[in-house]
């Protein structure tokens, strides 16, 4: 009887092992997919400065530095590319307090504004802004579920098995960014 | 994270319902067949005092096979039947910057739900109004109409696009788009059967011969039982639709609103779309639950109160707009930023 009792716990006791294994282990993967996700948009993001600046360039001669500061940003966030979290966050961070300075000061030309290559630029490119944000978004919660499941006991005690280690969040520090003035760049005049 | 939790419990949830009205579907057709063989059986029964031989049941038969092949075929067809009715066209090559901007809105909301990105489709119609369709999220379409497009901002859109989404992610697309095509189904089909039966000339009527007595009035019970199912049928099932979709939009609106962290937004599309609301053309009933708001401009949408809450597709739109306002309020509220009051 004893036995039975003991085989019984034990088998259900590796059950849980498994299936707590595999839950991090499916969490862990789609962290790091989510972070992926970001990188997709951050690699479509440099790619599509250099045009942005070569179509404002002639129209913005006064306005080198802001056109430079967005230049130099991309180049350091490119090289931050393999970082960790934290370098790729504060990198990127700059390179999005750059270009928004920069369509602060596009909204000063009119001719800008009403060129229709202009504003598929800036359309794109603040589509792409915005999803940075939302797959910022989604890798922080996919991240904060994955930490908060290997601190928790039970599942703790297999966190060590499944190699799990606490990922990383992407925090905005950059002061800089977090004051970004809201642009609005959608294309309509304000309706009622 | 709670909003996990709620988001497994209401797929299931989903499923379950999905489910259940195939069933009932299915029942309904079996219970129409086979009812009106055991009516004819026992009419026949006691015209003969009980000298009757086996009837083969070949209404019960057709009519189930027939009602099993429709609700497969809604299930595998609905979502094209409901874009073709409504006359969407689907926008793989965007020209215009607002056409543009709706497909990145789509990317966007897409990237936010973790979801795999729906097709977009553009229905050209006055009325401001959006609907997700879809089996899951991989065969999901989400369709705006150009009403839409030229009166909300970009960040509305992606408020209106975040709510269909929402719609997306919990599977309400799937549980909502079947209840559409069944629904149409039941009210095409009872319309038919019963004018079939006032062209036979009623089945029972004038028929009335003694002998046989306990079975005629078995036959009669059956018979009137069954004409009740065939009137009520369409009626009740609209109601169920009704109450399946009004719960789903708050919650769409919730899930619009943590998608895009924004719930102002769609509180103010909400605002929108109902003040510039125009008769729609394209959009028809059966379609009408699918959409952000009701597209038919019915006025118990307006109200509150027992018979509202039956007939009305949609909650009403004030209590929509005051539930994201509330969410808008704590938001603020939980980042210290609350003007002083």
């Amino acid at each position: 009887m004893g036995a039975i009792l003991f085989l019984i716990i034990l088998v259900i006791l590796v059950l849980w092992v498994v299936t707590a294994y595999n839950g991090l282990i499916a969490l862990k993967n789609q962290t790091v997919n989510a972070w992926k996700q970001i990188d997709v948009q951050l690699k479509r993001r440099h790619d599509l400065i250099p045009n942005l600046v070569n179509t404002v360039k002639g129209s913005m001669d006064f306005e080198k530095e802001t056109l430079q500061a967005v230049i130099d940003a991309r180049s350091k966030a490119m090289a931050s590319g393999g970082g960790g979290v934290k370098e790729t966050a504060a990198a990127e961070g700059m390179l999005t307090g750059a270009l928004g300075k920069l369509f602060v000061v596009m909204e000063r030309y009119p001719d800008l504004k009403s060129s229709q290559n202009v504003r598929d630029l800036q359309e794109e490119l603040s589509s792409t802004e915005n999803k940075i944000a939302f797959a910022r978004q989604l890798y922080n919660d996919v991240a904060t579920g994955y930490n908060t499941k290997q601190q928790q006991f039970p599942t703790n005690l297999v966190a060590g098995l499944a190699k799990a280690e606490i990922a990383e969040l992407w925090e905005i520090e950059d002061k800089a960014e977090r004051d970004v003035p809201t642009v609005d760049l959608s294309l309509k005049k304000p309706q009622g | 994270m709670t909003a996990g939790i709620n988001l497994f419990e209401q797929q299931a949830k989903n499923r379950r319902l999905t489910v259940a009205w195939l069933a009932l579907f299915i029942l309904f057709f079996a219970w129409l067949g086979f009812g009106g063989d055991l009516a004819l059986y026992l009419e026949a029964a006691s015209r003969t005092e009980g000298q009757v031989a086996y009837r083969f049941p070949w209404i019960g038969i057709v009519v189930t096979t027939i009602a099993a092949i429709t609700a497969w075929v809604s299930w595998r067809k609905g979502p094209q039947q409901v874009l073709w009715s409504t006359g969407a066209r689907e926008l793989t090559n965007p020209e215009t910057v607002e056409e543009k901007q709706l497909v990145n809105v789509v990317e966007e909301m897409a990237i936010a739900a973790g979801l795999p990105k729906p097709k977009v489709y553009v229905i050209d119609d006055q009325d401001p109004n959006a609907f997700a369709t879809g089996r899951d999220a991989s065969t999901a379409c989400i369709a705006v109409t150009t009403g839409l497009l030229a009166v909300v901002n970009r960040e509305e859109l992606q408020a209106v696009v975040a709510h269909e989404m929402g719609h997306v992610r919990n599977l309400d697309v799937r549980l909502m788009t079947l209840i559409a095509s069944l629904v149409g189904v039941i009210v095409v089909l009872s319309n038919g059967m019963g004018r079939m039966l006032r062209g036979s000339g009623g089945l029972l009527g004038g028929r009335g011969r003694k002998g046989g007595g306990g079975l005629a009035v078995a036959a009669l019970i059956v018979f009137v039982l069954w004409v009740i199912t065939l009137i009520l049928a369409p009626i009740i099932s609209r109601i169920m639709a009704m109450a399946v979709s009004r719960d789903r939009e708050y919650l769409a609106d919730a899930t619009g609103a943590e998608l895009t962290r924004n719930p102002a937004a769609l509180a103010s599309a909400l605002e929108k779309i109902e003040t510039h609301e125009a008769p729609t053309t394209h959009i028809k009933e059966g379609a009408a639950h699918l959409c952000i708001a009701d597209p038919l401009g019915r006025d118990v949408n307006l109200k509150e109160g027992r018979l509202a809450d039956l007939l009305a597709t949609h909650p009403p739109m004030a209590m929509r707009i005051t539930r994201l306002k509330g969410m808008a309020f704590q938001q603020l509220k939980a980042a210290g930023q609350l003007p002083p009051t």
